[in-house]
């Protein structure tokens, strides 16, 4: 027999906040400690931009198991989305400050030259609106416009995940497994709006 | 010769060398450990480090060196690009123990009236050794300042005798599958061995070092050992590590990265701040170590600095073209 949990939802919801947040802890602490080698910044750009994709595939993993039941992580999509832009958005400020010294001449030419950042900076942009209406009341406030818009998740997944694939250089191992992760993620649903009666 | 590298507190410490001093570097390292680590660490790990190289003898060239402030050795010996030991920086300081070095063998030949195998052995005792302080670029966008002890690759080439039709010098990597974790990646889409070419002017020329060491010792694994290639003004990817071929050639040598990607590396590979690579803008470099609040890039200069002693190589040559 199960018993029922009586835990506070706010004291579940600090603890997946915490619990994604951990690696970044690590990191930084890390970083405090001079562990991080000659080139802190490109292992805090690694860490922040794997912790996003990896949010975005276990937020994406929250509806195919809820429909298998298991409803814990459905309830927890909202938090763990802004934690996962939270990690995305540091990733562009790292890029900011330290690849492009905050020189909106050279952001520029990054953008128009590099396709990897234009389409990791695309994702981030695409995920923007998603963390400025996450509030009950911006939700309200769409009424059924709000669903539509968070769609845009999926176009932002293809393209986050674009970015990490123009970024590997000899070795497409990474690329290819969270490809495969994603892929599974997105056709699950591409399925189910096709069962779906219209 | 047992020799392992620190790389992070990733490795269990029952993984790395058994010397006292390293044990107690970590406990100093743990200690201290958000306050001062990043100031004591690095001299201590260089002592325990310096200490499983052997010591080489040399006589430092000041012309040819940089009067600029070195990069510390604990960052040139942990922070490398060795692709066959894996895509990570830290791949190589981890896994490039794996490798055996000694005894080693360079083939060499190709249109050369002298050509035969070499030992390491005799290719140390067999040239003067010099320190040479140079810039290092990596295609990357990041730099570091190197001391290195070699020999000019030209005295080894005039010992060859190339014949009039060598236009090009070829250098290969070794290749051993069962000791180089990297060239076992399935997904990898390099073409092993790793090789890399230049013209043969440019193998002649002063600059061009065959290096056997660096900071007074011999060379740490990750870094090419025993011997491997440094050419200041061209992207580091060009500097080929652990040689064992060389060959003069007439024909334009295929190099690895061109190979593989040609839009975006070239044979030259010249450190050009004018000529951007699909994925790094050329301009400005970190130069290591580098912090997130002080990034430390600086611009980039033409041919890495060394404009004045290679710019003639490639008068007429258009840049943008032969990248």
């Amino acid at each position: 027999m199960l018993t029922k949990v009586t835990v506070p939802p706010w004291c579940a919801t600090i603890a997946v906040i915490t619990l994604y947040l951990l690696p970044l802890a690590q990191l930084a602490f890390q970083l405090a400690s001079g562990d991080l080698g000659p080139d802190p910044a490109k292992r805090l750009m690694q860490g922040t931009g794997e912790w996003g994709l990896r949010g975005l595939a276990i937020v994406l993993l929250a509806a195919p198991l809820a429909q298998r039941g298991w409803r814990s992580l459905f309830r927890y999509r909202r938090v763990l989305g802004l934690s996962l832009f939270f990690y995305i958005s540091l990733h562009l400020l790292l890029f900011a400050q330290v690849y492009v010294g905050w020189s909106g001449a050279l952001l520029v030419e990054e953008l128009k030259e590099r396709p990897y950042v234009l389409v990791g900076f695309s994702a981030w942009l695409a995920l923007l609106p998603l963390a400025l209406t996450s509030t009950n009341r911006a939700r309200r406030l769409l009424g059924p416009l709000w669903r539509q818009l968070h769609r845009l998740i999926y176009p932002a997944t293809v393209l986050a995940w674009l970015h990490l694939f123009w970024l590997a250089r000899s070795d497409l191992g990474e690329a290819l497994v969270y490809g495969v992760v994603f892929a599974a993620l997105l056709l699950w649903r591409l399925r189910r709006a096709q069962l779906r009666p219209r | 010769m047992k020799k392992r590298t620190y790389t992070d507190c990733s490795i269990a410490s029952s993984d790395i060398t058994p010397e006292q001093v390293f044990l107690n570097r970590r406990a100093l390292i743990k200690a201290s450990a958000g306050t001062m680590a990043g100031a004591l660490s690095a001299p201590s790990i260089a002592a325990a480090e310096v200490r499983a190289q052997s010591t080489l003898s040399f006589s430092p060239d000041a012309d040819r060196s940089l009067v600029d402030e070195q990069t510390p050795y604990d960052a040139v010996t942990t922070y490398n690009n060795f692709y066959e030991f894996g895509t990570d920086k830290s791949d190589p300081a981890r896994h490039a123990h794996n490798m055996t070095t000694d005894p080693w063998t360079v083939k060499v030949g190709g249109l050369v009236n002298q050509p035969g195998s070499l030992h390491l052995e005799d290719l140390l005792s067999g040239f003067d050794l010099e320190e040479r302080i140079y810039r290092f670029r990596c295609v990357e966008a990041w730099s570091m300042v190197v001391p290195w002890v070699g020999f000019p690759l030209a005295q080894l080439l005039k010992r060859l005798e190339p014949k009039a039709e060598g236009k090009f010098v070829e250098f290969k990597t070794l290749y051993r599958r069962g000791e180089m974790r990297g060239t076992r990646s399935f997904t990898s889409i390099i073409d092993w061995p790793y090789r890399e070419g230049l013209r043969i002017d440019e193998a002649l020329h002063p600059l061009t070092l065959l290096a056997v060491g660096l900071y007074g010792k011999t060379l740490p694994k990750q870094n090419g050992a025993p011997l491997r290639l440094v050419v200041p003004w061209k992207y580091g990817f060009k500097s080929i590590k652990s040689i064992v071929e060389i060959n003069v050639t007439a024909k334009q040598p295929k190099t690895s990265w061109q190979m593989l990607q040609p839009s975006e590396y070239g044979f030259y590979a010249n450190v050009n701040p004018e000529v951007d690579h699909p994925r790094w803008s050329q301009r400005f470099e970190r130069k290591l170590p580098s912090s997130i609040f002080k990034p430390n890039r600086v611009p980039t200069l033409p041919f890495n600095g060394y404009a004045e002693q290679v710019a003639g190589l490639y008068q007429g040559m258009d840049l943008r073209k032969f990248y």
